[in-house]
């Protein structure tokens, strides 16, 4: 077998060299990492990661090949969050050719190569992460010594729009038999909309810039999604509405910015991101003169977004949930009276722990109270 | 939660087959912890060669048997506020579950910290454990007791086959087994219940995979799973037999995570707070699932999971117990984030175990679902080959790797692989090698896919390299050789070049390593670790280096012979020398040590202690210099080749620990000096062998350089011993030489342990053994200071050891063990390094050598004991500790070859007091009532008659096998004659041991040889297999006796260390 050398080529100059395998071809967007150990066929799937190249810094990448497309019974694939690979290109230290589980169809580097999605291995992804994380999230480049790109900026492009459903679908419980929740679709990872649909829920489907208000619902889910929530300006003036409208409403990683934007408060970008399964967040609780403090709780979360809230400016309305045990970074706001949650982490894991998936309870234990 | 002023930790005694090192680090993890708490604490463990019984760490310590009576009475005196009983394995958790059930706990108002005795009762007991996760519906395999063929086989219609029958309370699981049918499960069946009363019948997980997760729990309900770890063997193989990688490698998310949340369902319905693991059964086709058991406690795969991520679990599980939150506790590995996290590794850790099983007779090679592992090893890499190849030359059992590996062959591969025996990896790898297919090798080992095609990489590399061996390998090949983990050993064997060929075309290639940081969290955030392993997958280092930093080698993996006292001397001398501001570097891979934490030094490679290795460090680090006379062995034989190759050795010179090493050398210096030794010599045919032992005389003690079976060292008594030994055990040939030496009979052994500065005594310590000269000195009963030595002798030995000494201009660490015969005294050998027994004299002289030693070496100024070991008030004795009992079939005597995995030292007023409590520690029990007596040849018979009268005045009855029996009645004390079990007649020797009708068997064998007679050994063997006390040598019977008879049990003083003065 000839091995092909290729190189991964960031914004600073910096080059690390590796093997192709996957699509033979170059590509260039934002480059990111993800520490997770498991479950790269949900992470390549997640259309959050839209317009980026993916190092994963686990260095064994591959092992139990990919599984098969299937779909549960409401049609959201049963292995992969979306129907197809979201990712521009996956940088790994060791691909395992040989994979073994039950469940696979293919390996990993047929699946990339199908979907027309280049990768390399044998980088240094400890060396790569490590410039990352001081220098911050760079653009990057998987060039070979025939096939050059230019870089592409992820940023200036609403990538939200590349991944949203163009049409309203409806999934789940009957209309009639169940209460109605409108998941605004950023790019919504499919675990996401199955957390709900099987909590008995009939779910309306709407792109991410629908004017869902005249719609008859009873929640509202705004979904994850990949770049920058300022990009969605529509989104942020619908959901204000909904604030205003009083139902339930939840918002996961982007859902979460945009439901913060929407009340107030701004977003930023963070120097690195969080890109991993073991982000650990700090539950706050109403201390004696009910203002909030930092609990002894803590839970475990999958994270995944390049963006945070800033909640300092959200008004006495607002109270921080949820604090990033690490950073200090906001993880999670809820009001004070109204039924409205946003959590930057993603409860419905997948990749990832499965500590936090009560949250969907709340919220649709909410949905289907207000219904009644 | 009540406050915690005074807390008592329970130290897990004397390292044994399944509770070895690791509770020493998880121990004095836990006693740092309470010290940062300002907690004062209490440490009750005998075990004298830990870091947890040091100076420094905890506020007491007592060196007295972990025993309920004995720690009653610390908890009167110490009146502790709480007791941890997590931390020292297994037998601190029964100690703590005893107390609680005698009350004592609450009758002085002690409180279990760390998870309460009814979550540990609820783990230990199998129904209770069954019935409290029935519960949650959290599957366990299922198991039913039968008592008779019919209910056996109504059971396995409701299980299902195949079935697992197993005969409960058997001798070593005879007669259980795999039934695949009905008739087979009716014949075992049949069979079974002529010896039995119960059979239980299970579900037989075949091919499942195992794996395990570590969780950490605090008070308010935080649960992490700190790591999880997946084992290469599949179900059926014991973890401690298993190869182990951690993370899992071959799980999806959904099975990761299901596991992960079902551990988390489970930990928080038991209660448990600190830490614990939980062990699945998975299926390879399914989520299936079973849950095997959790260990409410620190354990093995707790140090292996604290080593393998960076995570401190021990540490953190001390200050949950305190009722801490996760929150509140730092990551000590990146000081910037919180302990509330999950590791996220970058690598991958292999594990194996070493065993030892060529020095026991009898013991079967196969591994299965018992443990007979002494000890293991922990490699890191960044691919599964790489940490592979590491982890199996780290074992230094002979392997290169896990393929060229010229040693390893085997006679019938397929029975290998179906049959794992302590080899199964090689003939993993052989099979490929041979031609066997992937599937064929994983239908036959159940070994998941992954890993088999892994194995099948490095074989076709090999294939690789040998095609390019005629020319010189080019450069992406040898990358892809290093990082596949080849050594330059195993390239040269492949490629017919020298290993320094090799080296040289490497550095001309530009194919060196790099050190990369454990930090876990992959690098997501800057980390101050010193943590290191190297890789040759990269392209940068992640730390700079600075000249200067004193390199110490540890010694490896725990072994017969070679264990935790080895530990204590590294992690000692990089204390002095962090005293003494030089910067240190450890190099070590056991991850049951606490030189291997990386708080105890500046730097801590976790990696292979080879000379290829080592020198790769000396390269980047460019230290002051190496030592490797405080890691026992194995960085000892590193001396000469590394100061050849140009790095600089502290300490005594290289080329004069090679003349105290080398056989040859040594004796002519000795000759100069005038001093004996058993005459010996080097032979290479069975006839020059036959005619030495004639000049010089049976018994005679053979050494052969290649051993066939059994154990490597043998005494014969007469020339068809002799004969039988080289025959059936031993190669001998001008390839492989024999060593032969007289065998001094009814000599005294005796141990020196000091401390010389360019050739001048400056600490040393004598030591006597109880047993005369023929039991190995790491088996032996050692007293210091000496009761029953000549002074004549002494002063002999004194002179010996200095002029020693002086001849090799020692400059640190040494030892020299003597025979003692008639005021003669004989050199049996001189290690210029630290030894076994330094932790043990430095303890009871309350001087500690390795400061010494380290000082010396060093240079700087050092102060010499104030007071000779002779002028002691009290006597301290080490007694070994035997694991015979995990080892099946294994003959329990003791002879030439070490067969002990661990030691205990007690101190007393004399010697019968530290004696008495010392045997208490590792096993036996008083007061008796009934001891059975078989005391061999005619000579110990009469040597023993004033033991046994002593055992008779103190009213206990006796037993004794027909001579004996006979033998007493001529003397007139009255014994109960048994029968020869053999004579299947009844009433017979096995049967009251079976009945646990005598509280004690002494059983003196009739030969130095270890093949017995078969009586014999069915009588020692059932002591072991039904936990009867066992004494198989002369003198320590007969010192018994004389202790049982001057100290009633009540008057044996339970004081603290410190007050012995």
């Amino acid at each position: 077998m000839t091995v092909k050398q290729v190189k991964l080529v960031l914004e600073d100059q910096t080059e690390f060299l590796g093997q192709s395998f996957g699509a033979d071809r170059p590509a260039a967007g934002e480059v990111v990492f993800n520490t997770g150990m498991v479950g790269y066929p949900e992470t390549l799937t997640d259309p959050s990661y839209r317009g980026q190249l993916l190092a994963l810094t686990y260095p064994l990448v591959g092992n139990y090949g990919v599984p098969g497309p299937e779909r549960d019974e409401h049609g959201i694939p049963l292995h992969f969050e979306s129907g197809q690979i979201q990712i521009s290109g996956l940088l790994v230290c060791e691909y395992s050719q040989h994979y073994s589980h039950f469940d696979a169809l293919q390996s990993l580097g047929q699946w990339l190569a199908d979907a027309g999605i280049p990768a390399v291995t044998g980088i240094d992804t400890r060396a790569l992460t490590r410039r990352l994380r001081e220098k911050g999230t760079m653009l990057g480049k998987i060039v070979s010594a025939d096939d050059e790109v230019p870089f592409f900026d992820p940023r200036t492009r609403d990538m939200v729009s590349l991944v949203s459903p163009k049409e309203i679908s409806e999934l789940g419980a009957p209309r009639k038999e169940a209460p109605t929740v409108v998941l605004l679709d950023c790019g919504c990872k499919g675990s996401i909309a199955r957390s709900i649909v099987k909590r008995g829920i009939h779910v309306v489907r709407v792109p991410y810039d629908h004017y869902f208000l005249d719609l008859d619902y009873d929640g509202l889910l705004i979904s994850n999604g990949p770049g920058d929530p300022q990009m969605c300006a529509a989104t942020i003036r619908h959901v204000e509405h909904a604030l205003a409208v009083g139902k339930p409403i939840l918002g996961i990683c982007l859902g979460h910015q945009i439901l913060a934007l929407a009340g107030g408060a701004e977003t930023y970008k963070l120097k690195f991101g969080h890109r991993s399964q073991n982000q650990p967040c700090v539950a706050y609780e109403e201390n004696g003169n009910g203002k909030p403090a930092l609990s002894k709780r803590c839970v475990i979360t999958s994270q995944n977004h390049g963006y945070a809230v800033r909640a300092d400016r959200m008004g006495n309305d607002w109270r921080p949930w949820f604090q990033n045990a690490n950073d200090g970074t906001i993880e999670g706001i809820r009001h004070r009276s109204k039924p409205f949650w946003g959590v930057q982490f993603h409860p419905e894991a997948k990749p990832g722990p499965t500590d936090t998936a009560w949250i969907f309870d709340e919220f649709t234990r909410a949905v289907k109270e207000g219904r009644r | 939660m009540k406050s915690i002023a005074t807390a008592l930790v329970l130290g897990s005694s004397a390292l044994k087959i399944g509770e070895a090192g690791e509770f020493d680090y998880s121990g004095s993890q836990a006693i740092k912890a309470l010290q940062q708490e300002g907690i004062r604490t209490i440490l009750i463990n005998p075990n004298v060669a830990t870091i947890q019984t040091s100076e420094g760490l905890a506020d007491e310590i007592y060196f007295i048997p972990v025993k309920p009576e004995f720690v009653e009475t610390v908890i009167e005196r110490e009146r502790p506020d709480g007791i941890l009983l997590g931390f020292g394995g297994q037998t601190a958790l029964n100690c703590g579950l005893e107390l609680a059930r005698r009350g004592v706990l609450k009758k002085y108002g002690v409180e279990v910290l760390g998870a309460p005795i009814a979550t540990i009762e609820d783990t230990e007991d199998r129904e209770r454990f069954v019935a409290r996760l029935d519960e949650i519906q959290v599957d366990t395999p299922r198991s039913e007791p039968t008592t008779s063929v019919e209910q056996a086989l109504e059971a396995a219609e409701a299980i299902g086959y195949p079935c697992m029958a197993r005969v409960a309370y058997a001798l070593g699981g005879l007669g259980s087994g795999i039934c695949r049918d009905k008739e087979a499960l009716e014949e075992l069946a049949t069979r079974a219940f002529a010896h039995t009363d119960q059979l239980l019948i299970e579900e037989y997980l075949e091919g499942w995979k195992e794996l395990e997760y570590e969780i950490v729990r605090d008070r308010y309900d935080n649960c992490i799973t700190v790591c999880n770890m997946e084992n290469i063997n599949p179900m059926g193989i014991h973890t401690g037999e298993s190869m182990v990688v951690a993370p899992s490698q071959t799980l999806s998310d959904d099975e990761y995570h299901q596991l992960r949340e079902l551990a988390l369902k489970v930990v928080r319905h038991l209660g448990v707070v600190g830490e614990c693991n939980i062990q699945y059964a998975l299926s390879p086709k399914g989520n299936a699932y079973r849950v095997i058991e959790v260990n409410a406690r620190l354990s093995r795969s707790s140090a292996l999971a604290s080593k393998a991520t960076g995570y401190p679990l021990a540490f953190v599980a001390a200050k949950l117990a305190l009722g801490k939150s996760l929150t509140e506790i730092d990551n000590s590995v990146t000081k910037a984030t919180c302990a509330c996290f999950e590791p996220a590794l970058d690598y991958i850790v292999v594990k194996a175990p070493r065993w030892d099983l060529k020095k026991f007779q009898g013991v079967s090679e196969q591994i299965g679902s018992a443990m007979k592992s002494v000890g293991e090893v922990m490699s890191i890499g960044r691919t599964f080959e790489e940490a592979l190849q590491k982890a199996l030359r780290m074992l230094e059992i002979g392997a290169k790797g896990a393929v060229c590996n010229d040693g390893i062959t085997f006679d019938d591969l397929q029975s290998e692989l179906a049959n794992p025996t302590d080899r199964n990896i090689f003939a993993v790898a052989q099979a490929l090698e041979q031609g066997m297919s992937v599937e064929q090798v994983c239908e036959i080992t159940r070994i998941d896919r992954w890993f088999v095609d892994k194995l099948a990489r490095l074989v076709e590399l090999v294939q690789q390299l040998k095609r390019q061996g005629s020319k010189t390998v080019a450069k992406p090949l040898m990358l892809e050789a290093k990082q596949a983990g080849f050594s330059d050993a195993q390239i040269a064997l492949a490629t017919g070049k020298s290993e320094a060929d090799v080296f040289a075309r490497r550095q001309k290639l530009g194919v060196t390593p790099w050190a990369k940081q454990i930090d876990t969290l992959a690098a997501e955030y800057p980390a101050a670790t010193n943590y290191l392993y190297l890789t040759y997958h990269g392209q940068e280092h992640d730390v700079g280096f600075e000249q200067g930093a004193v390199t110490i080698l540890g010694p490896g993996a725990y072994r017969i012979g070679s264990s935790v006292e080895f530990d204590w001397c590294c992690v000692n001398t990089a204390k002095t020398l962090r005293t003494l501001n030089y910067r240190t570097i450890m190099v070590n891979h056991n991850p049951e040590t606490v030189s291997t934490d990386y708080d105890e030094c500046d730097r801590l490679y976790f990696e292979e202690l080879s000379f290829e290795t080592v020198r790769e460090i000396y390269a980047l680090e460019k230290p002051l210099g190496l030592i490797l006379s405080m890691g026992g062995q194995i960085p000892n034989n590193l001396a000469v080749r590394c100061a050849d190759a140009g790095m600089r050795v502290l300490g005594t010179s290289p080329k004069d620990v090679d003349r105290a090493e080398n056989r040859n050398t040594f004796s002519s210096l000795l000759e100069t000096l005038n001093v004996p030794q058993p005459p010996w010599r080097e032979l290479t045919s069975f006839q020059q062998a036959y005619d030495f032992a004639q000049e010089v005389g049976f018994p005679v003690l053979v050494r052969p350089s290649y051993v066939l079976s059994g154990a490597a060292m043998a005494v014969a008594v007469d020339e068809t011993q002799l004969a039988d030994f080289l025959d059936k055990a031993a190669e001998i040939s001008p390839d492989y030489p024999v060593v032969i030496s007289k065998f001094v009979d009814n000599a005294k052994e005796i141990d020196v342990d000091a401390v010389s500065q360019d050739g001048e005594i400056v600490a040393w310590a004598v030591s006597e053994h109880v047993e005369n000269a023929g039991v190995h000195s790491g088996d032996a009963t050692l007293v210091l200071p000496p009761q029953r030595t000549y002074l004549e002798t002494m002063r002999r030995i004194r002179q010996v050891t200095a002029h020693v000494a002086r001849s090799l201009s020692i400059n640190g660490p040494f030892n020299i063990q003597f025979l003692a015969k008639n005021n003669q005294v004989m050199v049996i050998e001189c290690n210029v390094r630290a030894s076994r027994s330094f932790p043990f004299v430095s303890k009871v002289l309350k001087k500690n050598f390795i400061d010494i030693a380290t000082r010396v070496i060093m240079g700087r100024p050092f102060s010499s004991p104030e007071r000779s070991f002779l002028d002691l008030d009290y006597v301290g004795v080490k007694a070994p500790q035997f694991s015979f009992t995990r080892l099946e079939g294994a003959d329990p005597t003791l002879g030439v070859e070490m067969a002990s995995t661990g030691e205990v030292a007690c101190l007393g007023i004399d010697f019968d007091e530290a004696f008495l409590k010392a045997l208490i520690s590792v096993g036996f029990r008083f007061p008796l009532k009934s001891v059975l007596l078989s005391t061999g040849p005619i000579e110990s018979k009469a040597a023993f008659l004033n033991g046994a009268k002593r055992l008779r005045r103190l009213g206990i009855e006796l037993y004794a096998t027909g001579g004996t029996a006979e033998f007493l009645a001529r003397n007139d004390i009255e014994s109960t004659v048994l029968s020869w079990p053999l004579d299947e007649k009844p009433n017979s020797a096995i049967d009251v041991i079976k009945k646990r009708q005598v509280d004690l068997v002494i059983n003196i064998p009739k030969h130095y040889q270890k093949e017995e007679l078969a009586n014999d050994y069915l009588i020692r063997r059932a002591a072991v297999d039904f936990d009867v006390p066992l004494l198989t040598n002369l003198q320590l019977a007969q010192r018994l006796t004389e202790a049982l008879e001057r100290i009633p049990m009540d008057q044996l003083k339970v004081r603290r260390w410190s007050s012995y003065e």
